[in-house]
């Protein structure tokens, strides 16, 4: 964790729909356990803004996009995976180290 | 939404596709969801992207295509040759592509549902006023989730939302080819049973040829063709063949005709007693170079002339080899083909099933509005391949044209090497046929020339006799054969034997006329000696007048000689007197 990248993410959820609830819970404990106060969450609600999603293209709830550090990544899911999760976000190498 | 619903279930949308629409009796079951399954290529896309299109384009209802597999543009690029004007709906959101493939750099973390996705479309919806939607290859994202539930789960889910919407919507899913499969593949076994309507694509291929099905599998609350009809994708997008027609298109061409047409040979008409009945079907069987084609363009050039269009379908050979043929027996078809009225159309041997063939020449008849087909020849259906299906197929175009009130002439090829199509094949077809012609060849002392017979015609007197069949420059003819000995004459031997017919006739002509000469040489003869006879009776009776006349006078002269004498002798009455009087008296001493 030598350059502390700052890390913003838009959770996509569908209302209170299960799967959406259970990847709330998990983006904030993952956000909590590896990057400490270097991220910044939005969750949009694709009920309340359908057009956004439509724009985006996100056909699938829960959708993680995290947009920075470059390059932009999805993930698909309650993110109930964390090793995928790390994986995805180039997180992986490091905590191990 | 719910009594709204209710009051929209009994109707039905139509597809705009020609003939499933007729299997469907109207469309696809409004606000419901139809499932559409099938192997890869066996048209999938294109039908749901049809039924969107019409919607769009003819029935003001707007539609969603959601891609799960294809790019839209892609989608839309291949579809472009189907003149649907996609483009043109897009521009006026009359139709709207959803690209919803998962990205390939997709990562997966856990359950996800396609929540997102509908309330997208939600919002999409309200928008446009969406009445349809399609969902195209729903098993690529159904792919993605973890477990049978999960996939489950969310087909409920979509199926609830577009019930909820009322919007009549097509899911899409590939099958592994294996149809039989299809009922325990999950989870589209499960999807068949929660559907309204299902319906089954199919794509074989049968010694070498490929053979595309459609069939519906399902059809809640409503009756439907459960047999498998054959379609093809064509130059509008899918043509669905429907195997029996339950009513006839139009009542008026229903109607049994009794109005003859002319076969355009003369003779030919004579020997039918006046020539084929308007909507009837004709078949020409015959070996290969027996005039066939020569016999059916003569049908066809005598159609345009009464001014109905024709399509002429060759098999054979290209259209321009067809005409410059024909050109050369006196049948001008360049002349129809130019003003329109004649449609060639010509579709070289064994490049797809007798099904597409049939499709493809109903919807061009259709485009064309003939009223006369030519098909040239109809044998080459029955090829490997086609056997099983060319049957049907034959059948069909019968009925077809029957119930379009076509007037057909179909060729068929004879086989001379192989006796199994000779038997097999056009006895199938001459069945259901009104009229069969035969043409054959007749070797004889040397020459080989073409017989014309009447097989049958339904509902016609029509000679029995063979007839030759010649043609020329000036064109087609029929001319009378000779039976000597019980065999038949032609060609050569005709001649001669017409020959020596008008030989004798000639000779017993000239033999008439010099008689008459003769007589009149006599007459005229006799007329000249009676003439001559009366001219000599005249003057016979001149002579006989002039003597009896001589005869008074002279008598006359004699009684004055004698007065005068008795004068001259005076008192006296010497003979010395008499010297002065010699003259008369020498006269008169002879008589």
């Amino acid at each position: 964790m030598s350059r502390h990248p700052k890390f913003s993410f838009t959770l996509y959820v569908a209302g209170d729909a299960p799967n959406s609830v259970r990847a709330i819970a998990n983006l904030g404990a993952f956000c909590r356990d590896y990057l400490a106060d270097r991220y910044s969450i939005e969750i949009i609600d694709v009920f309340l803004e359908p057009e956004r999603a439509l724009k985006e293209g996100i056909f699938m709830t829960p959708t993680l996009v995290a947009l920075t550090p470059p390059p932009v990544r999805r993930i698909v899911g309650t993110l109930s995976q964390l090793k995928t999760v790390l994986q995805a976000l180039g997180l992986l190498d490091t905590t191990v180290a | 939404m719910k009594s709204n619903q209710s009051a929209q279930e009994t109707g039905k949308m139509p597809t705009g596709i020609a003939g499933f629409d007729e299997i469907t009796r109207g469309g696809l079951p409004r606000a419901r969801t139809t499932l559409l399954v099938g192997g890869p290529g066996s048209g999938k896309t294109i039908m749901a992207l049809q039924f969107l299109a019409h919607g769009a384009g003819k029935c003001n209802e707007p539609g969603i295509f959601v891609a799960f597999e294809e790019t839209s543009q892609r989608i839309e690029a291949n579809a472009e040759s189907f003149g649907w004007g996609l483009t043109e709906l897009l521009r006026k959101k009359q139709l709207f592509f959803l690209d919803a493939q998962p990205k390939s750099d997709l990562v997966q973390s856990g359950d996800f549902d396609i929540g997102g996705m509908l309330a997208a479309l939600e919002a999409q919806t309200r928008k446009m006023q969406t009445k349809r939607i399609v969902f195209d290859a729903l098993d690529v994202v159904l792919a993605l989730l973890p477990d049978p539930a999960a996939k489950r789960r969310e087909i409920y889910r979509l199926h609830e939302w577009l019930l909820e919407h009322g919007l009549t919507g097509i899911i899409t899913a590939k099958t592994d080819g294996d149809l039989a499969s299809v009922a325990v593949q999950q989870p589209f076994g499960f999807m068949q049973f929660m559907v309204d309507c299902a319906v089954i694509l199919d794509h074989r291929v049968s010694l070498g040829i490929a053979h595309r099905n459609l069939r519906v599998q399902k059809y809640r609350g409503s009756g439907f063709d459960e047999n498998e009809s054959p379609f093809l994708i064509g130059n509008g997008g899918l043509e669905v063949d429907v195997v029996r027609s339950r009513a006839p298109a139009d009542p008026k061409a229903r109607k049994v005709s009794l109005e003859r047409l002319s076969s355009g040979i003369k003779r030919l008409d004579t020997m039918l007693g006046g020539g084929f009945y308007r909507g009837s079907s004709i078949l020409i069987t015959g070996y290969s170079g027996t005039a066939k084609t020569t016999l059916s363009g003569s049908f066809a050039e005598a159609a345009c002339r009464r001014g109905e269009r024709t399509l002429f379908v060759s098999f054979d050979s290209d259209c321009d080899e067809v005409m410059r043929n024909l050109a050369s027996v006196n049948i001008k078809l360049d002349q129809h083909v130019k003003s329109g009225c004649l449609k060639m159309i010509s579709t070289r041997s064994i490049v797809g099933t007798a099904e597409s063939y049939l499709v493809r020449i109903k919807t061009l008849a259709a485009e064309h509005g003939a009223r006369c087909l030519v098909i040239d020849p109809v044998s080459t259906w029955y090829k490997s391949g086609n056997d099983l299906t060319a049957q049907s197929v034959a059948d069909r175009l019968i009925d077809w044209s029957k119930r379009e009130g076509l007037n057909l002439v179909c060729t068929s090829l004879l086989d001379e090497m192989s006796k199994r199509e000779d038997n097999s094949m056009p006895q199938q077809i001459s069945a259901l046929v009104d009229t069969w012609i035969h043409l054959s060849y007749l070797i004889q002392s040397g020459e080989r020339n073409r017989g014309l017979s009447i097989v049958k015609s339904r509902g016609t007197a029509h000679s029995n006799q063979v007839r030759e069949l010649i043609m020329s420059d000036a064109g087609v003819t029929l001319t009378d054969t000779y039976t000597a000995g019980g065999e038949v004459l032609m060609g050569t031997q005709r001649w001669e034997k017409e020959r020596a017919e008008k030989a004798a006739s000639e000779l017993s002509e000239v033999a008439a006329k010099l008689k008459q000469v003769k007589l009149d040489a006599e007459e005229a003869e006799l007329e000249m000696r009676m003439k001559a006879l009366q001219t000599e009776l005249a003057a016979k009776q001149a002579e006989k007048v002039l003597l009896a006349h001589a005869s008074k006078s002279h008598e006359g002269e004699l009684s004055r000689g004698r007065a005068q004498m008795k004068e001259m002798r005076g008192d006296d009455a010497t003979i010395s007197g008499s010297g002065s009087g010699s003259g008369s008296g020498a006269k008169a001493k002879p008589l």
